[in-house]
């Protein structure tokens, strides 16, 4: 990219033949084209560098667009929906006129290959997605993948990961408060760093990304543009690793959560102050992104001074100020008038901020550098006009061959010994274990509104102090399901996040998702992620929770091999006091043991499988929402009424790492009965979807089971909270001091 | 009547609005002060919250021991204001010199969050009273810096005039030399502490206990009865 002379639109106009190098910045011969097409001549360095990074998969959706909408398409009627997907992230009525808005995002590339800054810029970039909605943040989750967990480099990325996490969101004061922690060789060289963001405004706080009022100024304030994450989004997020090129190192930005602290104190305050017409945060594809989606949401046109823009390093040429992914930084739209207020109080939180152009009333994006003009487009054809792939998808040919290999069938456990044996390898197993070590690196109290955080089945925040009011927040995702049926995988993982949220006694409400895939070069990963995306959709609409927006994050492969298809589903839910949660420890000793649901022989996929066969084939468990949505009717109304004193969601491991886990929290135990027409083995270890083990008073059974009899759930007593040990009635006993030495030495003997 | 109790922000405080609400459930008035502002608006006691200011960088509390509203707290602290460091805070009070010692990196090099037993060493300073000596609670522990070091002469003596408000117990959770969580001034009115007990004030919030709430209680009690 020449600068001599400067590349202005009047030079490339005059110079037709000179070549661009658009092939290394990640573009395609026909989408070079159709930008020449579009400006009807030849574009110059810098639009060239504006639409590389704004058509890049990562910002442009180009190979997923036509099947998310099928999000829209199939919407639920959701009355709770104030703002749905398109702008930075959702926004849900939860009641007392408060909005929440929440978003999960992807930050996996960056976080191979620098895991510490790539984490913590995945935990930067989501929060400012909530700060520009006009929210204040209230509490973050992690859900998390790594390869093996006694391989080597998960020893680097996953320390890494969890320190940059840690380092970051502690230092914002935002408590963590979710997320998971799953390992499976397929995320060795393709680890998985999605990081969500819960935030709060009252109504009519809300704001949105887009640039109207002709004269009105363009503010940039936060950290100065400097060299680093140039390129992120088209070149790192954008393409499969590949160890015959050089490093990516320079292409992962790098953060400062100090400055993002003194960011969300800043926007915040000029918000209160009614500042702002519009907003938008820098994330990926930096000034590019901004200015073209403020000005193309907006009514006018715009018009920016690059010079103005404060730089780290001044031998930025404007194609790098244009491509920058420096961190913390925002872009907001101030009247006139306003502008001085404004910048007196980014001056208050000694945040740089700088007038770098106005909206003007034609329709143009124009961006002037050292008196020349060297961008002027239609910011529309940058921002949402980018190309729209149909991708061919087909059906893997060993799809079948995959499902037919039965899990079902694999040996069980002859004898008791044997039951017990593998029950304690299950709960030590890295994927059962405690990950205590992990998340007692991150802070859960500040703000000081945790009601629940990990390990309980959702995080809950208090969102008024006085009325109680609160919400909930799951993720959850079952890459192994989803490996062997995409479509039943995704709704599992929905399914499970709405049943945690249920468990805890709020009310599902709305849905954000990550869609981790591999190449959508490839029909077998495309045709994975076509039916996850339709299983999704069709599970929100039949659930009535409609997804507010997410993310897609693709090329998580590794030459040939894809990791499994990793829909990650997050749901949010409302409780109208905090003070009814119900969580997942025992909470006394002669409390009733109810295991809610239909019990199956299902083993397709489940954590049995894989820890003592290691194995994956045949089918996930059977979904069915209906059946999910009595559940969490009936979690909800028990807590509601004070009929159930502890619950726990039964997923991955089945009932017997769900009793293990909340006579642990508890510090007491539990003696089981294996019931009637079942066999102990199913009882402890299938992974039947739409179940969860309540603890009832003795005062309530009969209460609590005329409310399931009269509701039409399955309800089955299946023991009592009692002892120091874990019992199944003439099986195996465990004592608690054992179980816990299994289930919490795990992780920090391989990670410490 | 009630007292004033100040909680100063710092550029990066993150735990000022927590201790703000803990002073109001004690029943004190919580007052804002700010960092570039040396008026500390006729306070009766100030606490120096959590968090990262100035991002912990150089040194956690090197460089908000300089702001504008110390050097008013410094003077006046030495004059018998009641001031209370927590996590941060503390550090701020020994990079001011108000409390010897110093604040290293956690031994296991990783930040810590965890819910803290400690025994109450000493209930005779000015944020400790409601506490009865020998006391065991649960506080909960969050930070990266909390290893507390001092030469042994400074230990000794700190040992030996009653100074160490606060030990660890069970599990020493950053390497902190002779298990200290807290300690005092020679007056009595300046106490710092690793742990956080504005975050144990309410039952359905955090750990669900209580056992943080003394500090505002002790001190409101103290003042009003002055």
């Amino acid at each position: 990219m020449s600068r001599t002379p400067l590349d202005t639109v009047e030079h490339a106009a005059a110079t037709p033949d000179v070549e661009l190098p658009w092939a290394e910045l990640g573009l395609k011969k026909d989408e070079y084209e159709r930008i020449v097409e579009i400006l009807g001549r030849r574009p110059t360095g810098a639009e060239l560098a504006m639409y590389s990074v704004m058509w890049s998969e990562h910002c442009s959706y180009k190979s997923s667009k036509i099947h998310l909408r099928q999000f829209g398409e199939k919407a639920p009627e959701n009355d709770a929906l104030l703002v749905g997907i398109g702008e930075n992230a959702g926004v849900v009525d939860v009641g007392q006129g408060y909005a929440v808005t929440f978003k999960v995002e992807s930050h996996n590339h960056p976080s191979y290959v620098e895991p510490y800054q790539g984490a913590a810029t995945g935990v930067g970039g989501i929060v400012r997605d909530i700060i520009a909605m006009g929210a204040r943040p209230v509490a973050v989750v992690d859900p998390l993948r790594f390869g093996a967990a006694d391989h080597p480099d998960t020893k680097r990325v996953l320390p890494g990961v969890v320190a940059g996490i840690g380092g970051y969101g502690n230092c914002l004061g935002l408590p963590n408060i979710g997320g998971e922690v799953v390992f499976d060789a397929c995320y060795q060289g393709n680890p998985l760093v999605n990081a969500g963001c819960v935030g709060v405004m009252r109504h009519e706080d809300i704001h949105l990304a887009k640039a109207s009022g002709a004269g009105n100024k363009v503010i940039l304030y936060g950290a100065r543009t400097g060299g680093d994450g140039i390129g992120g989004a088209s070149i790192l997020a954008s393409e499969t690793f590949d160890d015959a090129k050089p490093s990516k190192r320079p292409a992962v930005q790098v953060g400062d959560p100090f400055q993002e602290k003194l960011l969300i104190e800043c926007t915040l305050e000029a918000f209160a102050e009614k500042l702002v017409v519009g907003i938008q945060d820098l994330g990926a594809a930096g000034l590019s992104c901004a200015t073209s989606e403020l000005a193309s949401n907006g009514s006018g046109g715009m018009r920016v001074t690059l010079d103005d823009v404060p730089l780290r390093d001044s031998t930025l040429s404007p194609e790098e100020i244009l491509m920058s992914e420096s961190q913390e930084r925002m872009c907001a739209v101030v009247e006139p008038e306003k502008v001085d207020r404004f910048l007196e109080i980014c001056a208050k939180w000694d945040v740089i901020a700088t007038v770098i152009g106005e909206v003007t009333d034609g329709d143009r994006l124009e961006i002037f550098w050292h008196g020349g003009k060297i961008v002027e487009v239609d910011p529309r054809t940058v921002a949402h006009e980018g190309p729209v792939y149909e991708r061919p998808y087909a059906r893997p040919e060993w799809q079948d061959a995959l499902q037919a290999d039965d899990a079902n069938k694999l040996p069980r456990p002859e004898t008791a010994e044997e039951l017990k044996a593998q029950v304690l390898k299950l709960v030590a197993s890295p994927n059962q274990a405690s990950k205590k070590w992990i998340t007692q690196q991150y802070d859960h109290f500040v703000q000081g509104n945790t009601v629940l955080a990990m390990p309980e089945d959702s995080g809950m925040i208090r969102i008024d102090e006085k009325t109680g009011l609160g919400v909930a927040l799951a993720t959850d995702g079952n890459g192994r399901y989803a490996k062997l049926d995409p479509y039943t995988g995704a709704q599992l993982a929905l399914a499970e996040a709405y049943r945690n949220v249920a468990t805890t006694g709020a009310k599902p409400l709305a849905v954000s998702d990550c869609l981790n895939f591999g190449s959508p070069e490839d029909p077998a990963v495309m045709w994975q992620f076509v039916e996850a995306v339709r299983g999704l959709a069709d599970g929100c609409q039949q659930l009535g929770t409609p997804v507010t927006g997410g993310n897609v994050s693709l090329y998580n492969q590794t030459g040939e091999a894809a990791i499994h298809p990793t829909p990650v589903v997050a749901v949010l839910g409302v409780i109208d006091d905090v003070a009814r949660r119900t969580p997942v420890a025992f909470q006394e000793e002669g409390q009733l043991l109810y295991l809610l649901g239909d019990t199956r022989e299902e083993f397709g996929g489940s954590a049995w499988s894989q820890v003592v066969h290691d194995h994956l084939g045949g089918l996930p468990p059977k979904v069915d929402l209906e059946r999910e949505r009595l559940l969490a009717e009936i979690l909800i109304s028990a807590s509601r009424d004070g009929m159930i004193d502890s619950a726990h969601d039964l997923s991955d491991g089945g009932l017997i790492q769900a009793v293990v886990e909340s006579a642990l929290l508890g510090g007491k135990g539990a003696r089981l009965v294996v019931p009637d027409g079942l066999d102990a083995f199913t009882f402890l270890l299938s992974e039947s979807a739409g179940r969860a083990i309540v603890a009832v008073p003795r005062s309530e059974e009969v209460r609590f089971n005329d409310m399931c009899g009269a509701r039409g759930l399955p309800v089955t007593r299946v023991g009592v909270v009692d002892g120091d040990t874990v019992e199944v009635q003439g099986e195996f006993e465990l004592t608690l001091a054992e179980l816990r030495e299994a289930h919490e030495a795990t992780i920090p003997a391989l990670l410490a | 009547m009630t007292a004033r109790i100040g909680v100063v922000t710092f550029p990066g405080s993150l735990d000022d609005r927590d201790t703000q609400r803990a002073i109001r459930l004690a029943g004190a008035e919580p007052v804002a002060l700010w960092h570039k502002d040396k008026d500390l608006k006729q306070v009766d006691a100030v606490v120096l919250p959590g968090g990262f200011s100035y991002g912990d960088y150089l040194r956690a509390g090197a460089i908000s021991r300089f702001s504008p509203v110390m050097e008013t707290v410094i003077e006046q602290a030495k004059a018998g204001l009641p001031v209370l460091g927590i996590c941060n805070g503390f550090q701020v009070l020994t990079e001011a010199h108000l409390l010897p010692g110093a604040m290293l990196g956690n031994d296991h090099l990783h930040f810590i969050c965890r819910d803290q037993k400690l025994r109450v060493e000493n209930a005779a300073t000015a944020w400790t009273s409601d506490y009865s000596e020998g006391q065991e609670i649960f506080v909960p522990l969050k930070n990266m810096d909390g290893r507390y070091v001092a030469d042994e002469y400074t230990l000794d003596k700190l040992e030996a005039e009653g100074r160490v408000v606060f030990r660890y117990l069970d599990v020493n959770p950053n390497g902190s030399l002779r298990d200290i969580a807290g300690i005092t001034n020679e007056a009595g009115n300046v106490v710092g502490l690793m742990p956080h007990p504005e975050h144990a004030t309410e039952p359905l919030i955090g750990t669900g206990r209580t056992d943080g709430l003394p500090f505002f209680t002790s001190i409101l009690k103290k003042l009003v009865n002055a």
